[in-house]
């Protein structure tokens, strides 16, 4: 629907809009009202988290082309599924790399399906933006949910393994010279969550994603200056060079990601409460698990030997 | 799909029998496959249940099986109960000079995948073929390995008396 078009359907007569437009007077007003406007429309697409709507079968039927994405395209490796427990909730957490194609999350998520079986619960946060992107709806049925804390503790109370990536939008579009660092910027609403639910972290690192395009910036200040922060929840505005498009702004419509290696390796879980005593301090928890996943990403770093070929 | 090898192994049959039949020893040869777990009450028999993997490009497949054929010592078949569409099965037959010849056969796939699933399984088998072929060298050399052992410690036996 046209930004007019919705205007109308609000209860705005034209002459309202265009005094409005009179009083704002410059162009920066009516970007900013236009941005709003296709803000609100997200909002409202955002699909409403019903963990039913995860759909097994149609899972199933879908990893032998994840399968060929990932083993061809990717040739994927993922190490130590082992390490998560064979029942019962657990929270994933991995750093995410990749711009907006996320090729670590095709590889985990046909490893973690095919390794426990499609009837293990297992669900995805995602940021509000990915769900509500036309096209992008069969994304539902693989189990991804909106990201906030309600969607989360809802899928951990149901017993389902729970995949989160604390680092989101600010870590997925880091440039590329910094692929190999693992940036949550503070974010530690995963460790809150963990404790209150009482549930294990396992820690999932991978390497390769930041290669899939030349990652040039966040394009934070671009990001402010749009007040995409406010309307969109997103905090950045990243610029790369990827396919099809040469210079990619925003990644909005996604690129053709460049064949990278990804590797992936699952980490021990971390029972909080064992290791940090009944009340444990959110930083040290943050940085102990910080250092860790840095650890695990500098050593496969170092089995590297080039660039996208792995 | 369907992927197969076979060989012949310098033993009785009841001595590949027991190897092939024996899910504690499935990890020592066969190859590519990353867990061979009993899932039942009864370890062996019909009916009996495991939970096996195979490491297929980049992702672990496989899933819940069980024994739906089990002749000692000839023939040993399973079924997929969850996971990926599957169909195993251990033939052995005895061959000249006291030898065995033991084939294994993987029929796999998933209903229901179109034209991905089509072209996976396609480019799928010759990992899965060279894993079959694998275990079938490992379980000629394994079996090899103890028919000697056991005939040196006979030879020490006697020996010894």
């Amino acid at each position: 629907m046209a930004v007019a078009d919705r205007a109308r359907s609000n209860g705005h007569t034209a002459q309202e809009r265009h005094q409005a437009e009179t009083e704002h007077g410059s162009q920066g007003s009516l970007l900013r009202r236009a941005l709003r406007e296709v803000a609100s429309q997200a909002q409202r697409r955002i699909p409403r988290a019903d963990l039913d709507e995860r759909d097994p079968d149609f899972i199933r039927e879908r990893l032998p082309l994840m399968w060929l994405m990932a083993s061809l395209w990717y040739r994927g490796e993922v190490r130590g599924l082992g390490n998560v427990p064979d029942s019962g909730p657990v929270l994933l957490v991995g750093n995410h790399s990749g711009g907006n194609m996320t090729p670590d999350t095709v590889v985990f998520t046909l490893a973690f399906n095919t390794y426990f079986g499609v009837e293990r619960a297992f669900y995805q946060l995602a940021h509000n933006l990915v769900l509500s992107m036309p096209g992008l709806g069969s994304l539902r049925k693989f189990g991804t949910v909106a990201a906030s804390p309600q969607n989360a503790r809802t899928a951990l109370e149901a017993g389902a393994a729970l995949l989160v990536y604390p680092g989101g939008d600010y870590e997925v579009h880091r440039s590329s010279w910094e692929g190999n660092r693992v940036d949550f910027d503070q974010r530690k609403g995963f460790i809150r969550l963990a404790l209150q639910q009482n549930v294990p972290i396992v820690p999932v690192v991978s390497i390769g994603g930041q290669e899939t395009a030349l990652f040039l910036t966040r394009g934070e200040r671009l990001a402010r200056l749009f007040a995409l922060d406010r309307l969109f929840r997103l905090k950045v505005l990243p610029i790369s060079l990827a396919l099809p498009w040469g210079v990619n702004v925003g990644d909005m419509l996604g690129h053709i990601p460049l064949p990278a290696k990804i590797t992936v390796e699952t980490l021990p879980p971390i029972h909080l409460r064992d290791e940090f005593g009944p009340e444990p301090d959110l930083d040290e928890v943050y940085d102990h698990i910080l250092r860790l996943m840095q650890d695990t990403l500098d050593a496969l770093a170092a089995e590297r030997r080039l660039p996208v070929i792995g | 799909m369907r992927a197969q090898a076979r060989t012949t192994i310098s033993a009785p049959i009841e001595a590949v029998w027991a190897t092939v039949s024996d899910p504690e020893r499935m990890l020592s040869f066969m190859s590519g496959v990353t867990r061979w777990e009993v899932e039942s009450d009864e370890p062996t028999g019909l009916g009996a249940r495991y939970r096996m993997l195979m490491r297929v490009g980049s992702a672990e497949i496989g899933g819940l099986i069980e024994i739906v054929e089990w002749e000692p010592p000839h023939e040993l078949a399973w079924t997929s109960i969850t996971g990926i569409d599957q169909r195993g099965r251990w033939r052995l037959r005895p061959a000249p000079g006291g030898r065995t010849g033991a084939e294994i056969r993987l029929a796999y796939g998933v209903a229901g995948s179109g034209l991905a699933g089509w072209m996976a399984e396609r480019i799928a088998a010759p990992v899965v073929t060279s894993h079959l072929r694998s275990s079938c060298h490992q379980l000629a050399r394994l079996i090899d390995h103890e028919q000697t052992r056991e005939r040196a410690a006979a030879r020490r036996a006697t020996q010894a008396g």
